[in-house]
């Protein structure tokens, strides 16, 4: 009990030291019980067209009132934030999964593997990568799911988790350790699992976090062009449809306000977590801002 | 510079837009879409469905953009059109051609991108260094964390707001296009005045969203470049502050800053882009949205080709320039 007590000291001693992750970790748990709760107490059938009156302003029956095609917007966010949030955490984590065995590939084995995935990394990272999910997205017939657009997105977030995988695994496989653990006779898989992977582990949540921000900015890009998951009421698409059924002009204010306001915390959060982790896998960052 | 590593660079260039040509071609071939019977169905259905002949005219249509020769002939006409930027005509604005709308579209893209790009560096880099030196006004401590904060938020959902704000609360500013209806469009001080009150707004959403960031960077390798020897050997001689910041300090980080300028482009002209969507400015990004909308498969293949080549010509000068820039560095020559 009282090494649990200590240990819960030190977390929260560290949190003091490093308030970027505290307040990360805060927005995002804070949109992560947004849509628990959220979709315990509000049916989420009211997010779907036609069922309730359409255009209604915030009031007692629809706190934050509905659009044009009668979605309660209250409903439409609590299931939006989940939606979102599960196409960013999905698509991060296969992109991260690729970026370790890409990765891993091309900082441990090297040679000519190396030359080519590093290649196709640094062609990718120069081209402006949403027009070409654009490509892929719009030439997908019929409605686009959501396990689909988790797979567009995750096509083309293994780059930057590849890179900084191949970075830290080429300074780390010269290390004293490793040669150590070769010498007493662990294969190559074995050095990667339990030697390198451990060591790792702070630069692999960076990379998720960075991965999922990326993976939502991507896919909320792709809906506002109308290329996200037509049938769901994510973020992106509730924002495109307010765009398209000119909610602004028409003083509809609370189409676009509430997922505007929990897409930008959404990425405050993302962005803080991303800074805090950064300090805790690079701790020459410390006294930053 | 030696040509060698001219050479290399520019094969790169070649490299990433044959690889971004080749995938635009055969990506629409391995998805099942077609967009001719598309486009026949539908002209069918708005006129009254006539079911009889259909499949003729289709492959008589086939025949004309040259859909039924083999695939690898296909390949090489498609490339040596791309050379010549000839991407046939637009599906969805038939008489149009793909290439005129893009050309119309691109000045108007490149002006806003370029200018909000310069001045976010701009501002960015001297905030960012500025808040490195030590005799530096104290406000811009506290209003880093403000930009950065913001620079973390989506520049086309700063739009949004902004466009709230600004023109449909206080209404100072236009709500979208290039130009009002109005005005004539012709090379006078009015028209002049009209398009850069048009611009003022997605210019802002995306300066404010890039300021933080090059700021941030900016901060973290001034501080570095500070602790150097030829500062404090500066500051022996006796030179006065302004000279020692601006030729001593700033001059050596500013290079590291043009790298990850080059590095970010892409990601900063998708943000562009969607700007324009938000505001209905007549770039590339509103074509795109149109192209999509009225599945015009070719002006979306010409467009996004455009944007990659647009970035791809953006990173080759930069890299060209960069070791003019800096004397130092001189690529594929042996140290003496």
């Amino acid at each position: 009990m009282n090494a649990l007590r200590k240990r819960l000291w030190g977390v929260a001693a560290y949190c003091r030291r490093n308030p970027k992750l505290l307040s990360g970790v805060s927005i995002i748990l804070a949109l992560v019980l947004f849509w628990l709760i959220g979709s315990l107490l509000v049916s989420p059938t009211r997010a779907a067209a036609l069922t309730g009156l359409p255009s209604q302003p915030p009031s007692w029956q629809y706190l934050l009132g509905t659009d044009t095609h009668g979605r309660d917007l209250l409903a439409v966010m609590m299931v939006g934030t989940g939606l979102t949030l599960r196409i960013g955490v999905l698509a991060g984590a296969i992109g991260l999964g690729i970026g370790i065995i890409l990765g891993f590939l091309s900082g441990y084995y090297g040679g000519f593997l190396d030359t080519v995935i590093k290649g196709a990394s640094d062609v990718l990272l120069t081209v402006p990568l949403l027009v070409v999910l654009v490509v892929v997205a719009s030439m997908i017939p019929g409605v686009i799911s959501l396990n689909l657009m988790i797979l567009i997105v995750a096509s083309l977030s293994w780059m930057l988790p590849t890179r900084a995988i191949r970075a830290q695994v080429l300074t780390m496989r010269e290390k004293a350790y490793i040669q150590v653990a070769k010498l007493s006779g662990m294969n190559n898989l074995e050095v990667i699992v339990k030697e390198l992977m451990p060591n790792l582990l702070p630069y692999l949540a960076a990379s998720f976090v960075a991965a999922t921000a990326g993976a939502v900015l991507a896919s909320i890009g792709l809906s506002f062009l109308g290329l996200g998951p037509q049938h769901l009421p994510t973020l992106g698409m509730t924002i495109y449809w307010s765009i398209s059924f000119a909610a602004m002009l028409r003083g509809m204010w609370w189409w676009w306000v509430p997922p505007t306001v929990i897409i930008a915390a959404l990425f405050v959060g993302l962005f803080l977590l991303t800074a805090g982790l950064d300090e805790i896998a690079n701790p020459r960052l410390r006294r930053g801002i | 510079m030696t040509i060698s590593y001219l050479l290399k660079r520019l094969g790169f260039f070649v490299l990433v837009i044959w690889v971004a040509a080749t995938f635009i071609f055969f990506l629409p071939r391995l998805a099942k879409r077609n967009p001719i019977v598309e486009r026949m169905s539908e002209t069918a259905q708005a006129a009254g469905f006539i079911g009889e002949g259909l499949a003729e005219m289709q492959k008589d249509w086939e025949a004309k953009f040259g859909l039924d020769k083999p695939l690898w002939k296909q390949y090489q006409y498609y490339l040596r059109d791309t050379l010549r930027l000839d991407f046939g005509y637009s599906l969805a604005y038939y008489p149009a051609k793909v290439v005129d709308q893009m050309m119309r579209a691109l000045p108007w893209t490149i002006g806003l991108f370029g200018m909000a790009t310069l001045i976010s560096v701009v501002l960015g880099s001297l905030a960012g260094a500025l808040l490195a030196w030590p005799k530096a006004p104290r406000f811009l401590q506290y209003l880093l964390p403000f930009f950065l904060t913001l620079s973390a938020v989506p520049y086309y959902l700063m739009g949004l707001i902004l466009l709230f704000l600004f023109a449909f609360i206080i209404r100072i500013f236009p709500l979208g296009g290039g130009y009002s209806v109005a005005v004539a469009p012709s090379l006078s001080f009015p028209f002049i005045l009209d398009i850069l009150r048009h611009s003022v707004l997605p210019g802002l959403a995306l300066v404010l969203g890039g300021v933080g960031f090059w700021a941030l960077q900016m901060r973290a390798m001034m501080v570095v470049g500070l602790e150097e020897d030829y500062i404090t050997f500066a500051e022996a001689k006796g030179l006065g502050g302004k000279r020692i910041f601006l030729r001593y300090a700033l001059r050596n980080v500013l290079l590291p800053q043009a790298t990850s300028l080059a590095l970010s482009l892409g990601m900063m002209i998708s943000g562009a882009i969607l700007v324009e969507v938000v505001f209905g400015y007549p770039g590339l990004g509103t074509l795109l949205l149109k192209a999509v909308s009225g599945f015009d498969y070719n002006l979306i293949n010409g467009v996004v080709f455009i944007i990659i080549i647009i970035i791809a010509v953006a990173t080759l000068l930069m890299d060209v320039l960069y070791p003019w820039l800096d004397p130092r560095i001189s690529y594929g020559r042996r140290m003496r």
